[in-house]
């Protein structure tokens, strides 16, 4: 048995602890925002945090989330008013949708890290992720006026 | 109360037959197929929604629920087509609710998703669901205040009468409403009195996309779902020979391992019955990751699966067809295109005199194109829930055209149509891939035979692999000059695996005298399927490019010289079945002149290629502007000129035409499947590279002709021209023509990844 801490909640559960922390979340905790596009770490769409940094769930064991802080993007704010996703909803981000929780979640942390972000930032921060509907110049644009927001609250 | 309901469901009944009978539904033309007795049901509607039609339900309470008929997968449909509804049902915009529609296209219409067709074909009778659940409404108020229903007018989902000062919501009169006959006749709103309908509206699933809600076929549940993943052969051309599966089913989680024939010998396939394997062998077990783990432990002999006859439906009756049984390379499939190519071909149209025209010619300029296999690759995987019994079948997931699929399904399980539900998920991308149900025919039997509910998955190394591709195509073009360097023939010859990609009466045919066009292909066991823009998607690259080099042997401006060419196709038309209206091609050229700022020298330092095209009734130009940085190819900068008539949703809009050149410069860059041996050699992104951020350009401005003509699509129309305008902007940038896609490995581009 493993103990989990996703999202500030406690989980219990009962798998191997070579099972990737994309399938028990998705398979087991019925936290599905986080989503399968590649399994090999290619494509981003599997992006959450672990102790506040990026990582792909994919390939990530879930016994090394054992311990940690893991927040997915159902709990990346309480009422999806983070930054990022007020920015995702103003400029209308996404088409298909199901790249999406993996964009903000990476962008998440360029922004906590860098608080105004060049392009040249965001495409860095940003390569791991793909967009097959070509989402791209919303999301740099969304990323702009996230990390506006945040700074405007100070 | 009681007797309210018992009349209300009746009247649910009688208004669905009034729908069957063409009552409302007038635009609708293939009701005729459905009998009466098929698909009615009885609505367990709960009492406080009154149902006006098909797809308006009201409370008392005003609050005003309407349906998307047509499943979703990025158009943004969910939000365009209530929107059209709302319109002339003179809704609260902000106050509606939509919801996803069941699979019932007696009450909704033949929802599928494909061809850049869902607004164009449900804009009329949505429009007219809308204005006559309206009339209804008016009339209950007329009816109630004893006035003139001429007299009613509305507003945001309110009723007046001015005269004696009554007011009434929706809502108040939608139960009576719900009991007045439908109008036979309705009238529309003027387009230019729009207030919902082409002003920009958010998406109304964003909320739920960007907070993770399960949307998606990969995130449907259901109490005591299993996981099925099929091992299929490693390439083309094999099937299975033997397995063991004793360690598999050693293996934590596993509940079986078996084979499944998906069709019989001899079943007649339907146009999108299109499968690759017909044999599969089947992994169940409890979760995604135990499946992938008990896969590994298969050990599974493939064979040739030699030369197969297939059964496919015709227009004329079934007919059999041939399947190649050779494993196919990449090298020795060119090598044969090019024997092919110079073979007689099938004559597909001829104007005048071609022969003579090119004989008698004082320059012939000869271009050959060619563009590999390329993988949809949506990103969400293909998968597909089913729970199936011997009395009926539930069946949810990702599926363009759920009407297309039912009758094979009901085949497959030996069910009645009416005894199988077939509910719509959000799809993660579609792009004409998911209009091929072989997944949903394969979860559906696997749930048959283990007798649970289960959830087939594809890994993305399973769906890249799997076929249904964009097929491999080349095209010849040949221009013949006379001595002023005026264009007196043209000739094209494609070829593709296993079709070729010719449109015959596309452009510039009927703008030149002498013209030819021919087809020829190599039939193959790799599958293929619609892929954004059939036949266009590579056209469009080869006819754009060999416009350029034309223009640039006459001397000419590019823009120039097509609008030239349009001009005597308008004015002056050379044959019949000109399958495209020369002004609206050349309206979109000019306004992509004038904006992109053609020829003004604030641009000079860009490498600017330009291309137009029609394809799915709308007309598309785009100005792809280049740079080089450290001798690499930079598309920085994009302008686009659109005409698909009026514009439902314009931020939407132009967030799917942006979205359509950074697909149409990632494919054109790097897109591309090679074979050897049959087996694919690209099966996941590490291999098959997908444009990423820093590859797309930093703006796309996108302009739509202003026009009042009925929405003509939008999803496809894009996507062709990109590919064009990016060659000839490389031949700029780069100082050569590239005549093979992808354009990338010839630029010595170094992959991000």
């Amino acid at each position: 048995m493993l103990t989990l801490n996703i999202n500030k909640k406690s989980y219990t559960v009962d798998v191997d602890p070579d099972m990737p922390l994309l399938w028990v979340l998705r398979d087991k905790l019925g936290l599905v925002g986080t989503k399968y596009g590649c399994g090999m770490a290619q494509c981003g769409a599997c992006a959450v945090h672990l102790n506040g940094e990026a990582v792909r769930s994919c390939v990530t064991k879930v016994s090394r989330a054992v311990g940690q802080q893991v927040v997915t993007i159902e709990g990346l704010s309480e009422a999806g008013d983070h930054p990022l996703q007020k920015a995702w909803i103003e400029l209308d981000v996404p088409q298909c949708g199901y790249c999406q929780s993996g964009q903000i979640m990476s962008a998440a942390v360029l922004l906590r890290e860098n608080s105004n972000p060049t392009d040249q930032d965001i495409d860095a921060a940003m390569a791991g992720n793909i967009c097959r509907c070509g989402t791209y110049l919303r999301i740099r644009s969304a990323i702009h006026l996230a990390a506006e927001m945040q700074r405007k609250k100070g | 109360m009681g007797d309210n309901k018992i009349n209300y469901s009746r009247r649910s009944f009688l208004k669905s037959t009034a729908l069957a009978g063409g009552g409302l539904m007038i635009s609708f033309n293939w009701l005729s197929e459905f009998g009466q007795d098929d698909k009615i049901k009885m609505f367990d509607l709960p009492e406080q929604w009154h149902e006006l039609n098909g797809y308006i339900k009201i409370t008392p309470d005003n609050v005003i629920k309407i349906l998307n008929p047509n499943p979703e997968f990025g158009q943004n449909v969910m939000t365009s087509l209530p929107m059209i509804v709302a319109e002339e049902l003179d809704a609260e915009w902000q106050k509606v609710v939509v919801e996803m529609g069941p699979h019932d296209t007696v009450k909704l219409g033949p929802q599928f998703t494909g061809g850049s067709n869902s607004v164009k074909m449900y804009w009329k009778p949505l429009r007219e669901a809308g204005a006559a659940a309206r009339q209804m409404l008016k009339e209950a108020a007329a009816q109630t205040w004893s006035v003139p229903v001429e007299e009613i007018t509305t507003k945001g989902a309110v009723l007046f009468h001015a005269k004696t000062n009554r007011a009434g919501t929706y809502g108040e009169f939608a139960s009576k409403a719900s009991g007045i006959p439908i109008p036979k006749e309705v009238k529309l709103k003027d387009v230019k009195n729009f207030n919902v309908v082409r002003n920009s509206k958010k998406n109304v699933e964003g909320l739920k996309i960007i907070t993770g809600k399960p949307l998606f076929g990969m995130d449907y549940n259901q109490e005591g779902m299993l996981i099925a993943m099929i091992e299929h052969p490693p390439a083309f051309g094999m099937k299975l020979k033997s397995f063991d599966a004793s360690q598999t089913l050693q293996m934590p989680g596993v509940k079986d391992v078996f084979t499944l024939k998906l069709y019989e010998d001899g079943f007649e396939q339907g146009g999108f019955d299109t499968r690759t394997f017909n044999d599969l062998l089947v992994v169940v077990g409890n979760n995604t990751w135990e499946v992938m783990n008990a896969r590994k432990k298969l050990k599974a002999t493939w064979e040739p699966a030699g030369v197969m006859k297939e059964t496919v439906a015709g227009r004329s009756g079934k007919k059999e067809v041939i399947i190649p049984g050779e494993l196919e390379s990449t090298g020795a499939q060119f090598a044969k295109m090019q024997e092919y190519a110079k073979q007689p071909a099938e004559q597909l149209r001829k104007d005048g005199d071609p022969e003579t025209a090119f004989k008698n010619a004082a320059q012939v300029i000869e271009r050959t194109y060619n563009a590999p296999f390329l993988a949809h690759n949506c990103m969400e995987p293909m998968n597909f829930f089913a729970h199936v019994t011997d009395e009926k079948a539930l069946v949810a997931g990702p599926l363009q055209a759920p009407g297309w699929s039912e009758p094979t399904l009901a085949k497959l399980l030996n069910l009645p149509a009416d005894k199988i539900e077939i509910q719509m998920t959000r799809m993660g991308g579609g792009f004409g891939r998911r209009a091929y149900g072989h997944y949903l025919y394969e979860a559906a039997l696997i749930s048959k035979k283990v007798k649970a509910p289960v959830k087939l998955i594809y890994t993305r190394e399973d769906d890249m692999s799997y076929g249904i591709y964009r097929p491999m195509y080349t095209a010849t073009y040949r221009a013949a000059l006379d001595s002023n360097k005026k264009l007196i023939a043209f000739h094209v010859k494609g070829g593709g695996i296993p079709e070729h990609p010719i449109h015959a009466n596309r452009f510039p045919a009927g703008a030149v005298d002498n013209y030819l066009a021919e087809g020829w292909q190599i039939p193959s066991n790799i599958t293929i399927g619609a892929f954004r823009a059939p036949r266009s998607n590579f056209n469009a690259a080869a006819e754009q490019s060999f416009l350029d080099e034309l223009a640039e042997a006459m001397g000419k401006d590019p823009i120039d010289f097509r609008l030239e060419l349009l001009k005597r196709a308008k004015e002056n038309p050379v044959g019949k079945n000109n399958d495209y209206d020369a002004d609206r091609y050349a309206g979109v050229l000019q306004l992509v002149r004038e904006k992109s700022g053609w020829n003004k020298p604030e641009n000079k330092k860009y490498s600017r290629g330009v291309a137009a095209y029609f394809c799915h009734n709308s007309y598309a130009a785009h100005v792809v502007d280049m740079i080089m940085t450290n001798g690499q190819p930079y598309v920085e900068r994009v302008f686009s000129a659109i005409d698909c008539g009026i514009v439902v949703n314009p931020d939407a809009a132009t967030n799917m035409v942006q979205g359509a050149v950074v697909d149409g410069i990632g494919n054109a860059f790097y897109g591309g499947l090679t074979h050897k041996n049959g087996a694919v050699e690209q099966n996941n992104f590490h291999r098959y590279k997908i444009i990423r951020m820093h590859e797309a350009p930093k703006k796309i401005e996108v302009h739509f002709v202003q026009n009042d003509i009925d929405p003509t699509g939008l999803g496809e129309p894009p996507f062709p021209p990109v590919f064009g305008a990016v060659a000839n902007a490389l031949y700029k940038a780069a100082g050569k023509r590239l005549y093979q896609q992808p354009y990338g490995p010839q630029l010595n581009t170094r992959r991000a990844f």
